[in-house]
């Protein structure tokens, strides 16, 4: 428990990275990479959520009695989960749209309360910020490189966030594999980057 | 007994909190959303069906109460008049509600356009009646006191085939705005400058 701050965050960006090393947190990770934005989006939001969740539940964790506490985090992560949902359609509202049930979906992402339970309930504040914005910033980059690669194989384009339209990438002679944005082509992709993770990871 | 009543009381003040947070940011947002389920939702249709305005039916909209319910007016400005006004009725389809927008000329009393904004009719049947325009385009034209029916049902509407009781909705729609619209005439007609 001796770890710094700095080590707390950087181990959500490979050692514990989300999808692909805790593999948690998949049904988002599958549903929503259809696109580089919707994917960005999504890592945003739950971001976001488990920042401000783990805050708050470090700060309460000597309030909240044991018992209950599992009905606390959730209240806690549902209130945070329904403030992000109304200021998405306020603000972002295609990919509001885009996201659609998904974005209520966060309340049940087990990387959410499970950081809440295995680290906010037991560590000061600071640590656990730095732990939930690494987590976060780690699943979001997990789900823009799996969206980047679906995208550009099975639409030949790329949608950055916060620009208007896809952009060509491979020209107008490629032919989709369209079987990378359906639903199998998400678990085929997910098993190749776990596969390379690992490759990667093994000493 | 002690313990539970201290539980219990400690998950109630965590969802009062809670719920008054979350009243709070929703009276906050709430405006901004409608603007934008007006603008994402409705406005590729309006923009559609009266296609040519030399304004922006966004910026002259009005609100209009018609017994309990709140309809939005969206006026469309043609040959430098302020003449046309557009507004969502419903109608039961197959799959559920038909959103269908209604453009109306004012003057001549005539439809200018009919476009589908929500739905969930079948797709690649019932959803055509938002995509194809060969079938919306059959009410431009029509006076707003005709009767809207389908061929099947002896009216003058050439229902999408496989989607007999999406047509239906969506001419069970324009024949409410067509209520809607003569009971309210009176009213639109004052709040826009002609």
């Amino acid at each position: 428990m001796a770890k710094s701050v700095v080590q707390e965050f950087t181990k959500g960006l490979w050692a514990e990275i989300p999808p692909f090393r805790l593999v948690l947190g998949l049904c988002p990770t599958l549903a929503v990479t259809k696109s580089l934005e919707n994917g960005v989006g999504m890592g945003i939001a739950t971001t976001f959520v488990l920042v401000c969740s783990n805050v708050l539940i470090s700060l309460l964790r000597n309030v909240i009695p044991k018992k209950v506490r599992i009905a606390c985090y959730i209240i806690v992560i549902a209130t945070f989960v329904t403030v992000v949902e109304l200021f998405m359609q306020a603000y972002a509202y295609p990919l509001f749209l885009q996201l659609g049930i998904f974005i209520p979906l966060i309340v049940v992402n087990c990387i959410v309360l499970g950081r809440a339970e295995a680290f906010a309930s037991k560590n000061k504040v600071f640590p656990s910020l730095a732990d939930g914005l690494g987590i976060g910033i780690g699943f979001t980059l997990s789900l823009a490189a799996l969206s980047t690669f679906r995208e550009i194989l099975g639409k030949g384009t790329l949608t950055l966030p916060f620009i208007e339209g896809p952009i060509n990438v491979l020209g107008p002679s490629f032919q989709p594999f369209s079987f990378l944005i359906e639903a199998p082509g998400a678990f085929m992709c997910l098993g190749l980057m776990l596969c390379v993770m690992n490759m990667l990871g093994k000493k | 007994m002690r313990e539970m009543v201290r539980l219990f009381v400690a998950v109630a003040v965590f969802s009062a909190v809670a719920g008054g947070l979350l009243s709070t940011v929703k009276s906050v947002t709430q405006e901004r959303i409608e603007l934008q389920q007006l603008t994402f939702v409705k406005g590729p249709t309006i923009s559609k069906i009266m296609e040519g305005c030399s304004n922006n039916p966004f910026d002259d909209r009005f609100k209009l109460k018609d017994g309990e319910r709140e309809i939005d007016f969206f006026i469309g400005e043609f040959d430098g008049k302020q003449n046309t006004v557009a507004f969502e009725a419903y109608g039961k389809g197959f799959g559920g509600e038909i959103g269908v927008m209604v453009a109306v000329n004012i003057e001549k009393d005539e439809i200018v356009g009919v476009g589908v904004t929500t739905h969930s009719e079948t797709a690649g049947l019932g959803s055509r009646a938002k995509t194809d325009p060969s079938f919306s385009e059959q009410f431009k034209g029509m006076s707003i006191e005709d009767t809207f029916m389908v061929k099947a049902d002896d009216g003058e509407i050439d229902a999408l085939s496989g989607a007999t009781v999406t047509s239906r909705g969506v001419c069970a729609a324009v024949m409410e705005a067509s209520d809607t619209y003569k009971r309210l005439k009176h009213e639109i007609v004052n709040n826009m400058k002609t």
